[in-house]
């Protein structure tokens, strides 16, 4: 099998690829919730919308499960410290994810009108609280987080909820709800079509230009003013997990560090940035593929955090030296071993019958087959 | 007093919100099942009445799911949030069947489950009776892997504590895969939620039966509830491996409580039907004991003694002062690089986990006196009452369930079944087994207390280090908005009961073109 150090690699790895697949099918999702209002104006619009996410959202919102699952198991002190430290916005975040599935299965069930508008009201804010709070949290863990860990490594978070809404937290909050704007509205244009395709690609054209503007901004801002976290002892990479003893600077530019090293990581960025663009010009041009070029984006986004950070999983702003890395905040080399089986065996699958349903389930959804009245539409 | 400190206020919110999930569960696990068995008969027969009975009873078994999916996010991520000590602290063994769960089970159901409400048009028969039957099959998984971690939190076996890393890391995931506690557990909890699908179905048909509507589905649905729950209620009451109930030492000391037995029963143990524990003398009074019963719930066997309270709290005792050592060794060594338990202490490490239940008590707990350590090993007693009459409504339950299932059966079968007296017995059933079900976690987690997992960290120790006033925040919103979902959940179900299953003509004419641009298969054809 692999050695330590390498398993600790390949599982942040893989920490990536869940993100990853979380963003980008879960991001249309999030997205087609916060468009909800603003594309779709009368109430069949409105089903149009929820029934093109209807037979799939459920299999996408597993991405988030089972982060959560994975992360416990390969990274039980980044789960500890990241739910427990945040936890009055990791509540928000629930009650929001709690909404959704609610809101998406209940709002047609009833003819009421105040009954609907309640529930297109609560849809959207299940769409726009997650995908805020996610993005603020990628900020924070940019800009570090006031943690540290006492003698028997109990994590002791020192900020408040307050403390997470900084400024440069806050424009990776809207970084994020503009890119999966961007998400849902491409695959609105594939999904739907007419008048509601057409807002779509309208909002979503100027959403994936707002996102490179932001991009620019936020990358800007790194590069100049934001301290980045770098590891100045030797670490061994394979000793056993124990965020103490090694020693961590703070200083500006460390973010930059890894794409210095290995410029291939500029890719990611590059990918962010072109896919939007992209994205801007497919949807302008009313093309039913955007959805190709965001998912590009998204995942550049996303990979650029990650590399931006490694080997930094969650650096401490106030303890720098107890940050959390890939080499001392995994599971042991039999537990990343054994899960790494797992997932070499299930995602393949996973892909594979997901695919088959998406393609089952092809072709926009169109107001005449809701109106006919299929009873299984939402 | 009752203190509203950060460790209660997490317990009554982890308790909450799981017997709230498990409302839900039980449904999911029994009808996903009923589902795949009612279009098995569809596609064999080709009569579309048993599809209009899996439409019908799918659109309620997907108002139940999509709260048992809403329920279930906030227990996985619950781990993290409010305890956060406990999940660093075994998150290498305990997260692992989390995460298979995730991409072996919720995976399958959920993506399935889109496609069994929108692909009837999309997909031939045999696909979506395929489909159908994938859904059923990752509740069951699901079920299976939450399980196994769950029996672990009873039953640690497999896992080992690393003094480098200051938490337990997993050595055997065999060991914890085939865990007898996860075995007895799963085929009682499985069973359990059969029983209540099989309830759910045969409540609603006795009510359009007395009221004399829909009766092709009610009828049908109720041959095959009847028959599907007797099976079950057989098994929840009969199956599961007996080894369960005695495996480790928080299993041991359930059985004691739940029986209220203060005193080691020599072999063969009777049952106390009935009693009233007093905790002040320790003893239980009138009690109505029927001879070698505890013997075969407990041990499944005549001749193994079933262990007292009292005699277990003396030998917790004893595991208090031999853990001492080895906790005043962690205090100073653990942590630190290439630090090894030396052999000496090897024993004494294996019973750091009771020497921690003295941190209730004082936090220099190497001067604690003998006086404390007696109190910290009385603590290892659980709530004597609660398990004992929470587990006999549960026992009862469970026959009750036999016998109706049973009388139902034979009435169905003989198609004699209309007498409105038993009809409503059926449909005023309806409850009963979601308070089983209930019953049996408060039995299965409160027996478990003090500890999170069993001898090896006491459930105090696990909690997140949040302000109590954070942890009071998130208990009152749940409580408010899983009360208004609860509300909003059962008018639902009642609105769409009350509609009935919807009869669609056997040869119905296509109206107008389909969903898509593209030819669709539709099933009834
Ligand atoms: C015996 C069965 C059982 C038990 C004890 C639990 N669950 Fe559960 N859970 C299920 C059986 C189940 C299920 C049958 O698979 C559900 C219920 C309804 C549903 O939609 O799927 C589900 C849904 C469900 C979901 C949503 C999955 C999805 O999107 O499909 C999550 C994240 C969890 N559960 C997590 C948990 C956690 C962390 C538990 C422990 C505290 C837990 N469940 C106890
Ligand atoms: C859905 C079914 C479940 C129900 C109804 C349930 C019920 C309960 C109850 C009533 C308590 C409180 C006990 C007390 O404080 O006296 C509790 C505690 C707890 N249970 Fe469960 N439980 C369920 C499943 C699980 C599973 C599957 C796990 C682990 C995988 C688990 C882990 C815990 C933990 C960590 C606590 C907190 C410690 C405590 O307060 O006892 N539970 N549960
Ligand atoms: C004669 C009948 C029954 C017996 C002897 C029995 C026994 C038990 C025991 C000993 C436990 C605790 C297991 C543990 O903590 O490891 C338990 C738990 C449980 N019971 Fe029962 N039970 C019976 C009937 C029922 C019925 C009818 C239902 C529901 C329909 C039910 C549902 C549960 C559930 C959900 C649990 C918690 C999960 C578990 O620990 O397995 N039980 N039961």
């Amino acid at each position: 099998m692999f050695d330590y150090a390498t398993l600790r690699f390949i599982w942040w790895a893989l920490l990536g690829v869940l993100l990853v697949g979380f963003a980008i099918f879960d991001g249309f999702d999030l997205g087609v919730a916060m468009l909800h209002p603003f594309v779709a104006k009368k109430d069949v619009e409105r089903r149009v919308l929820i029934n093109t996410i209807g037979p799939v959202w459920e299999g996408n919102q597993v991405w988030f499960i089972l982060g959560g699952g994975a992360v416990l198991a390969a990274w039980p002190p980044l789960y500890a410290a990241s739910f427990s430290g945040f936890y009055l916005a990791m509540l928000l975040v629930l009650l929001g994810l709690i909404l959704r599935p609610v809101a998406i299965t209940f709002r047609s069930k009833r003819d009421d009108p105040r009954w609907r508008a309640t529930w297109d009201w609560l849809f959207f804010v299940s769409g726009a609280l997650p995908s805020l709070l996610f993005g603020v949290a990628f900020g924070n863990l940019l800009l570090g987080v006031p943690f540290h860990f006492d003698q028997a490594l109990r994590f002791q978070y020192e900020g408040g909820l307050l403390g997470l809404l900084r400024p440069f937290a806050l424009l990776c909050g809207l970084v994020s709800v503009t890119m999966l704007i961007m998400q849902g509205s491409a695959w609105l244009a594939g999904k739907s079509e007419g008048e509601i395709a057409a807002r779509a690609q309208r909002i979503g054209a100027l959403a994936a230009l707002t996102l490179v503007m932001l991009l620019l901004v936020a990358g800007l801002w790194i590069a100049t003013s934001i301290e980045g976290y770098r590891i100045e002892s030797q670490m061994d990479f394979s000793a056993p997990s124990n965020p103490f003893g090694k020693d961590v600077v703070v200083g500006a530019g460390s973010w930059l560090l890894n794409y210095a090293r290995h410029p291939l990581a500029a890719l990611a960025p590059l990918a962010a940035l072109l896919g939007a663009l992209g994205s801007s010009i497919l949807l302008a041009t009313g093309s039913r593929f955007a959805i190709l070029s965001s998912s590009v984006s998204v995942a550049g986004v996303v990979t650029t955090a990650g590399f931006s950070l490694f080997p930094f999983l969650m650096p401490s702003s106030s303890h720098p030296g107890q940050s959390l890395t890939v080499w001392d905040a995994s599971s042991s080399q039999m537990t990343l071993g054994l899960m790494l089986v797992a997932a070499v065996f299930f995602l393949p699958i996973i892909l594979a019958y997901t695919s088959w349903v998406y393609w089952v389930l092809r072709g926009a959804v169109t107001e005449a087959a809701i109106q006919k009245g299929d009873d299984h539409f939402y | 007093m009752f203190e509203l400190d950060v460790v209660t206020l997490s317990r009554l919110q982890f308790a909450l919100t799981a017997l709230y999930h498990f409302l839900f569960v039980p449904l999911t696990l029994g009808l996903a099942l009923l589902l795949a068995i009612m279009e098995s008969v569809y596609v064999m027969t080709g009569r579309t009445v048993w599809r209009d009975a899996v439409k019908f009873w799918g659109t309620l078994f997907g108002i139940n799911f999509v709260m048992g999916v809403a329920t279930g996010i906030t227990m996985e991520f619950q781990f993290g949030t409010n305890w956060a000590y406990y999940s660093h602290y075994v998150g290498d063994i305990f997260g692992v069947p989390l995460a298979i769960e995730g991409m072996m089970a919720f995976f399958l159901e959920a993506t399935f489950v889109g496609l069994f409400f929108f692909g009837w048009k999309r997909l031939t028969k045999v696909q979506h009776l395929v489909v159908t039957w994938l859904v059923a099959l990752g509740t069951n998984f699901s079920a299976l892997w939450i399980l196994v971690a769950n029996a672990w939190m009873s039953n640690p076996v497999g896992a080992a504590f690393n003094p480098q890393t200051m938490r337990m890391e997993l050595t055997s995931f065999k060991e914890v895969l085939f865990n007898p506690v996860a075995q007895s557990k799963f085929v009682h909890t499985v069973s359990a939620g059969y029983v209540t699908g099989a309830m759910f179905v045969m409540s609603i048909s006795a009510y359009y039966m007395l009221r004399g509507r829909h009766a092709a589905v009610a009828r049908r649905s109720m041959t095959v509830a009847a028959s599907f729950g007797l099976a079950s209620a057989l098994s929840v009451v009969v199956l599961g491996d007996e080894s369960g109930y005695t495996a480790g030492e928080s299993q041991k000391m359930k059985i004691a409580a739940i029986e209220a037995m203060w005193e080691t029963e020599p072999a063969p143990a009777s049952f106390t039907l009935f009693g009233l524990p007093d905790l002040e003398t320790e003893t239980t009074n009138y009690g109505v004991h029927i001879p070698y019963l505890l013997g075969i719930i407990a041990t499944r066997s005549l001749d193994t003694p079933v262990e007292g309270i009292k005699p277990l709290v003396k030998h917790h005792e004893a595991r208090i002062r031999n853990g001492l050592p080895g906790y005043r060794w962690m205090a100073e060594n653990g942590g630190r690089p290439g630090a090894v338990v030396p052999p000496e202490l090897e024993a004494s490490m294996r019973d750091v986990g009771y020497a921690l239940l003295l941190k209730r008590i004082r936090q220099d707990i190497e001067n604690a006196t003998g006086e404390e350590i007696a109190e910290a090993a009385r603590s290892t007693i659980p709530d004597v009452p609660v398990l004992f009459w929470s587990f006999r409504i549960m026992v009862a339950l469970g026959f009750y369930f036999i016998a109706l299932f049973g009388v139902a059966f034979y009435l169905s079968s003989r198609r004699r079944i209309g007498q409105p007296w038993f009809l409503k017995l059926v449909m005023f059933s309806l409850p009963l087994p979601w308070v089983a079900a209930e019953l049996g976690w408060i039995v299965a987690e409160s027996g478990r207390q003090p500890w999170i997992i069993d001898g090896i960290m006491p459930t105090f120790i696990g909690v997140s280090s949040v302000p109590a006033s954070n942890v009071a925040i998130s208990l009152a919103a749940f409580v408010v908005f899983y009360t208004a979902l609860a509300v909003v959940d059962v008018a639902l179900l009642a609105k769409y009961i009350r509609k009935g299953p919807h009869a669609e003509p056997e040869e119905a004419p296509l109206a107008g073109p389909l969903p898509q641009a593209q030819p669709a298969f539709d099933a009834s054809r």
